[in-house]
């Protein structure tokens, strides 16, 4: 199915983030927004729910803690006890607090690491990716608006034409899509 | 839109848009290098290449051609290695505990920072690996199942826990560095013109596209990685410590050690970051963004702490005698009046002395000053580790045992070498790498930046 998708150019994010204020209080979609630096407080007005990652890095973190208790009990205590100066190790609780430092450097690398790759994955940023923005200068000074006439059956191009006319944009392109 | 008070000295300083920022920052990589940085690269990479001579040289001759003998077990190796993770504590501090701590003028100078603790956590680990002897058997750190019978590694051992520390702060440090330097190689990749440069930037952006999900998974990911790499910061120097704390060496044997570590490195880390930025600012032309303000702020930082440190050498020296142990309070009287007095004092003079001039306000504001102050902090700071390591154990408890460490020409190779090493890496990386991170700068033009914030509507905006 063709699609024509309507890419709405500002120079700058604030009369961006007013725009898409106007728009979304008319019924408009926008799909996407691309931009070089966060834009504050854009989130809540196209529709993007807060990231999850936090919770994945604490997953992630709690895996390390286990994996570094598990493997130190096995190496320390249940493989090979260490005796030092008559002190075997016979339980991990009585020798926790040398385990302490590592537990902590293995927990952070795991939740670090982790929440890392996941982000980086769900991003689809990989080596060697092509990059996907519509015009390179939105990753210099330009924001970029994308609306796509698919999502917005509910209004015409021309009255998205009309709202856009006077947002204060400083190109407008349209481009048909497969 | 973040505001500030009025009052408050601006960031940016001069009359700058966002394509001013890219351009200022993109300009230096895309030019042709000046022959200043021939010169300096050539000059780096030859005292680069003497290092590694010399640590051929070790590997290939054995641990011997150090200066070490039966009394002193330890010497250069562990002071350069604990010198280059204390320089190498700057970088994750700024970028993460001036992050949760909202310090915005940190990002002037986090990325280079950033990078300036990668390579010297590179420098600081090629010491251990080193004196193990053999460098290919150097896996045998990690817990591997083995053909040796029940054989693991101590994780009682401070030095097991030095390995663990030491290669999860590189690792996550280089993660969080990496993760900010996305989206600016995506600004360098699409400005690129020659069709090299296209491709190697577009592999290291990893096709950034910049969607609105895509910034608002950044921010939180910055977020959380601050915090997670916040307690790191600390604990990294705590458990280099530990390597002496937990001995039982008088000198060594101290409980204050991993607070005043922990302060000596955030000290250390300061100094260089100053003694790199200060000349990096000026070949790069980068004085609107990393001014006199920045140098005051870290100029603070290095008082702060120079001067924490300063109380724990007077600390330690106290307690030496309050304990009543004969043997702590000898350690301290022999590195005050000892043979090695002149270390101690060095150490006293550039650590305790110097920082406290920052006090006055013309001092910390002079570039000139702070650069002297920089390199004089670095000095002392690897005499604080000589003296530590050497002082406590030249003389031990047999008095026909008592030795003095003289460096061999491989000791001072070695180490020479790796601040040649240092620079080469970080000449690369100011040559080909964004060394400011241009597009979080963007977003503190409008708060910070001078024109703004002298504009007649910047307080009634909004």
């Amino acid at each position: 199915m063709s699609d024509k998708v309507i890419y709405v150019m500002y120079d700058d994010d604030h009369i961006l983030k007013d725009g898409a204020k106007k728009l979304v209080s008319n019924g408009v979609k926008i799909s996407e927004v691309f931009s070089p630096f966060p834009i504050h407080g854009i989130d809540p007005i196209i529709g993007i729910k807060n990231t999850r990652l936090g919770i994945m890095a604490f997953l992630y973190g709690i895996t390390g803690l286990t994996l570094a208790t598990l493997g130190m009990r096995y190496f320390m205590v249940v493989d090979w006890p260490m005796n030092i100066g008559g002190k075997p190790n016979f339980t991990y609780l009585d020798n926790i607090l040398a385990f302490v430092p590592v537990t902590f450097e293995f927990t952070v690398l795991c939740a670090a690491h982790g929440m890392a790759i996941t982000y980086l994955l769900l991003n689809k940023t990989l080596p060697g990716m092509p990059a996907q923005n519509p015009d390179p200068r939105t990753t210099d000074d330009k924001f970029v608006m994308e609306i796509r006439l698919s999502e917005n059956s509910n209004i015409t191009e021309e009255d998205i034409d009309a709202l856009l006319s006077d947002t204060g944009y400083f190109e407008l392109d349209k481009k048909e899509v497969k | 839109m973040q505001k500030e008070a009025a009052i408050r000295e601006p960031l940016i300083l001069g009359h700058k848009t966002y394509h001013d920022i890219t351009e200022d920052v993109c300009r230096p990589i895309e030019d042709k290098a000046p022959k200043m940085w021939y010169i300096l690269f050539g000059i780096a990479l030859i005292i680069g290449l003497y290092g590694v001579g010399c640590i051929l040289y070790l590997l290939g001759t054995g641990v011997g051609v150090w200066g070490l003998n039966k009394t002193i077990g330890w010497a250069w190796d562990i002071t350069n290695f604990v010198w280059w993770v204390g320089i190498g504590h700057a970088g994750t501090l700024i970028s993460a505990v001036l992050l949760l701590f909202r310090q915005k003028w940190r990002m002037a100078i986090n990325r280079s920072a950033e990078a300036m603790t990668i390579f010297a956590v590179f420098m600081a680990g090629l010491f251990p690996l080193i004196h193990m002897g053999r460098l290919w058997v150097g896996y045998w750190v990690l817990p591997l199942p083995n053909q040796f019978g029940s054989l693991w590694v101590n994780f009682n051992s401070p030095l097991l826990w030095d390995v663990f520390a030491i290669s999860t702060y590189l690792s996550v440090s280089l993660v969080f560095w990496y993760i900010g330097l996305i989206p600016d190689f995506a600004t360098i990749r699409d400005r690129a013109k020659k069709p090299l440069a296209k491709k190697m930037y577009s592999i290291l952006s990893f096709g950034w596209s910049g969607r609105a999900k895509n910034w608002n998974r950044f921010e939180l990911v910055s977020l959380v990685l601050a915090g997670l790499a916040t307690p790191l910061v600390f604990s990294v120097h705590s458990i280099v410590s530990f390597d002496f704390a937990t001995s039982v060496i008088p000198g060594w044997h101290t409980t204050i050690f991993p607070p005043y570590f922990v302060a000596g490195a955030v000290f250390s880390g300061f100094a260089m970051v100053q003694t790199l930025m200060l000349v990096m600012r000026k070949a790069m032309g980068l004085e609107a963004y990393i001014h006199t303000k920045h140098v005051e702020y870290m100029n603070v930082v290095i008082m702060v702490t120079g001067s924490i440190v300063g109380t724990a050498y007077i600390t330690e020296l106290f307690i030496s005698w309050y304990s009543g142990v004969e043997y702590e309070a000898y350690a301290f009287l022999n590195r005050a009046t000892g043979p090695y007095w002149w270390a101690y004092w060095s150490m006293m003079t550039c650590n305790v002395i110097s920082p406290q001039l920052m006090w006055f306000r013309k001092l910390r504001r002079s570039l000139l000053f702070t650069f002297f102050i920089s390199i004089v902090v670095n000095i002392g700071m690897w005499f604080e580790r000589y003296v530590i390591i050497v002082t406590s154990i030249h003389r031990d408890y047999v008095p026909a045992a008592w030795s003095m460490h003289y460096p061999s020409h491989i000791d001072i190779g070695v180490y020479v070498g790796t601040i040649g090493l240092f620079f080469v890496f970080f000449l690369l990386f100011a040559r080909f790498f964004p060394v400011l991170a241009l597009n979080e700068v963007k977003t503190i033009l409008k708060g910070s930046g001078q024109s703004y914030k002298e504009s007649p509507d910047y307080h009634n905006h909004h």
